[in-house]
């Protein structure tokens, strides 16, 4: 069966493409990109007037809690939130109960997600051993079961020694290593970012040099021993020149951001919201401006969602109690076009930090249009506004300061391999 | 005039003539305090519960005077740490107590906001007495009152601070609560336990109301009143100071330090006292010393709020 998309605006970042056209799809691969296919045979027509067509984000810091928490999510529920995102391939965290430190856990989430998984899972493994920060685990073992890359996500390697150690080791198996910068003793209690809001609150603040000081040491221990790292989720405009002189140096590194420090401030905690609380936690204006020009600028590379899903338990609760984390990967790419309407990227520009640059650092080949890929395309109306209801959210999960707020811009369907998903249904 | 809203979570959310209000209110009631038998039957019928998840003495005690004057029931519940590792959430111990009859929540709780969740998922009158580092506002209440009752003012005057102001609510409660009444608040201690240079603006509500001194002499200089806070020398087993006798050294209020101050200056503490720590032993007899005031006015302080946030209308006039 032939599937044929028309008149859509097809922006493919692997080719540079940016143009109204058609798309063809037989049997799950594309079969070409043209300004007009005709064809005679029997074929489903997708129109696509005003829509875009974009390959599959590629979403590098997602958190599925499978397994150990599947309360809060599982792989089944996280995965389709995904794909109604527009997210057809994700990296997953490793801190789950028990986190992924061996290859057994690594074999359990690739083998649940081969029986559960709407999109393409790739588990992240630990750099130590229980997330402790002591000893490094075994990443030739893991990388073996499946895992992509190890990152100790939501704690950082405070001992030097131990991370240049896992830096180093990580290239004899070409493993990726992701670093979550946050000194933890500088942020040790901090709840919220520290400033007039935390002043005003009464809560311990997490500062924006725990983030930096933990950032300028990666990026030394990187030109050190001359491995890729890449840098999750940064949040404060402090970090900015720093990573400005890395890439002046050349140090060999790649720098994350997640949409919610492109378009929230600190003021979304006020009232204790616990549905803001998150690490890196909210800051400034300023910092959200910076953020969004050092997309522009190129100094961040990649925006993923870093989608953390809580239940009630651990949200409805006192504040200085409440987890850390809000869910995102149905927010990711509607937050994420706002780059584009503000004229900060360019949707070749915005696509490439989506789909490009996340699979480099996972060392992937991204989802592309060229001739005999797999077909991963995602049709979306850029322009459509919606209310993000509880019922559209399709995590377990519905832990966002943007619930039954609007938004603009959404994925309409999905062409996954063989499967079309109408995801207007919702 | 009445409380515009229906909680008293902190000074930050109340306004000068709310603030007034309650002073105002608080002299009145006082009086009853001296009767032959202090009791009037105001709040018959109403059912106050006391929430202290964190120990207290002087808070809960005075609260429930406070409750007892005005013939209100009571119920107490006391817990150690949180409600988590007690299993059962806040949210379901309020929903609880307010099915069981409860009129009006007092809490004291060791993380900042507690009586802010409470207030937003709760149908009845929530009173703050103490949430963590964030705020104390009815200790903040009764030192506007002490200090009124003393110098007959609460405009001008020059308040000093000494101590850990970073993790007191009452030194957060006092900062703003003396701001919004005119005055000018300066604050000195170990520059670890000042707030953080981010955080000054939010203290300062306007220009030169505020003022951060790394002297505490520069701080007390002129002063009409000052307020010294306890120090706890480990907070979660960091050590914040590196020993008391240092502390006293140079942070400690002394006899040398009154000539500074203006002659008749009040000295005021939260309590409890460390005596020999934040105040040296010679200062519990200077004659303008008034720590038990504080207490006293308190229980009158409390009595304002209760009947403010559960009698509406009802004036002090149409109590007897």
């Amino acid at each position: 069966m032939k599937v044929l998309i028309k008149k859509g605006r097809i922006i493919d970042p692997s080719q540079n493409f940016d143009f109204v056209g058609d798309l063809l799809i037989e049997e799950g691969k594309i079969l070409g990109i043209e300004r007009n296919i005709e064809i005679q045979e029997k074929v489903e027509i997708i129109e696509a007037k005003n829509l875009w067509i974009v390959p599959g984000l590629v979403d590098i810091h997602v958190h599925l809690r499978e397994p150990g928490e599947e309360w809060k999510e599982d792989i089944e529920t996280g995965t389709k939130a995904a794909l109604y995102g527009g997210v057809l391939r994700l990296a997953c965290m490793p801190n789950t109960k028990p986190p992924n430190d061996s290859p057994e856990v690594t074999r359990y989430i690739l083998e649940r997600s081969s029986q559960k998984a709407y999109i393409t899972v790739y588990p992240i493994a630990c750099i130590t051993k229980r997330q402790e920060g002591k000893e490094i685990t075994e990443f030739g073992r893991l990388k073996k079961a499946g895992a992509i890359a190890v990152s100790d996500d939501g704690k950082w390697v405070q001992d030097s020694e131990v991370m240049k150690r896992a830096l180093l080791y990580a290239k004899n198996f070409d493993l990726p290593v992701i670093s979550h910068c946050e000194d933890m003793n500088l942020s040790k209690g901090g709840q919220i970012n520290e400033g007039y809001l935390s002043a005003k609150l009464g809560l311990k603040g997490i500062p924006a040099c725990a983030e930096t000081i933990a950032v300028i040491r990666d990026l030394i221990l990187a030109k050190e021993t001359q491995k890729n790292l890449h840098l999750a989720h940064l949040s404060t405009k402090e970090v900015i020149p720093f990573l400005r002189w890395g890439k002046e140096e050349g140090i060999p590194f790649t720098a994350e951001t997640c949409p919610h420090y492109f378009t929230l401030t600190e003021k979304e905690v006020e009232n204790y919201n616990t549905l803001a609380k998150v690490n890196p936690p909210l800051r400034t204006e300023e910092d959200v401006e910076a953020i969004k020009l050092a997309l522009k600028e190129g100094l961040i590379d990649i925006i993923a969602s870093d989608h953390a899903p809580h239940s009630p338990l651990e949200k409805e609760i006192e504040f200085e109690l409440a987890s850390f984390g809000m869910i995102g990967l149905q927010t990711l790419l509607p937050l994420s076009l706002n780059l584009v309407r503000e004229g900060y990227l360019t949707p070749l520009s915005l696509l490439e930090k989506l789909i490009i640059n996340p699979s480099k650092v996972l060392n992937i080949e991204p989802p592309s249009f060229k001739k005999g890929a797999l077909a991963e395309v995602i049709i979306v109306d850029p322009e459509e506004e919606y209310i993000l209801t509880e019922e559209i959210i399709q995590s377990k999960s519905k832990n966002t300061p943007f619930l039954n707020k609007k938004l603009k811009g959404r994925v309409k369907k999905v062409i996954l391999k063989e499967k079309v998903f109408d995801l207007s249904l919702v | 005039m009445d409380l515009k809203t229906k909680h008293l979570l902190d000074i930050a959310s109340l306004s000068k003539e709310e603030i007034e209000d309650l002073l105002n209110l608080a002299e009145n009631l006082k009086e009853i305090l001296y009767r032959p038998i202090p009791k009037v039957p105001t709040l018959r019928g109403k059912l106050i519960t006391h929430l202290f998840y964190e120990p207290s003495t002087r808070t809960r005690f005075s609260f429930e005077k406070a409750a007892k004057t005005l013939s209100a029931d009571i119920l107490t519940f006391t817990g150690k740490g949180t409600s988590i590792e007690k299993g059962e959430t806040l949210l379901d111990t309020i929903k609880n107590l307010e099915a069981i009859g409860t009129d009006l929540f007092v809490i004291r709780h060791p993380v900042a906001g507690a009586p802010h969740f409470v207030a937003k998922h709760s149908k009845v009158p929530v009173v703050n007495a103490g949430d963590g580092t964030h705020e104390h506002p009815t200790q903040a209440l009764l030192d506007l009152l002490t200090v009124k009752e003393k110098l007959g003012t609460l405009s001008d005057l020059k308040i000093a601070i000494i101590g850990d102001i970073k993790h007191s609510r009452v030194a957060h409660s006092d900062i703003l609560a003396f701001q919004k009444m005119g005055s000018t608040v300066w604050v000195s201690g170990p520059a670890q336990l000042l707030p953080d240079i981010k955080e000054v603006n939010y203290y300062k509500l306007n220009n030169k109301s505020f003022k951060i001194c790394y002297k505490i002499e520069e701080a007390i200089e002129e002063a009409d009143v000052v307020i010294a806070l306890r120090i706890q020398r480990e907070r979660h087993g960091e050590a914040l100071v590196p020993s008391f006798l240092e502390y006293h050294e140079f942070f400690g209020l002394k006899s040398s330090h009154l000539e500074l101050m203006k002659e008749k200056a009040i000295l005021m503490h939260p309590g409890p006292v460390n005596w020999g720590v934040e105040l040296a032993y010679e200062m519990e007899k200077y004659p303008f010393q008034v720590i038990l005031d504080q207490v006293e006015n308190g229980v009158a302080i409390r009595m304002a709020i209760l009947l403010r946030l559960l009698t509406g209308e009802r004036t002090y006039e149409s109590l007897d």
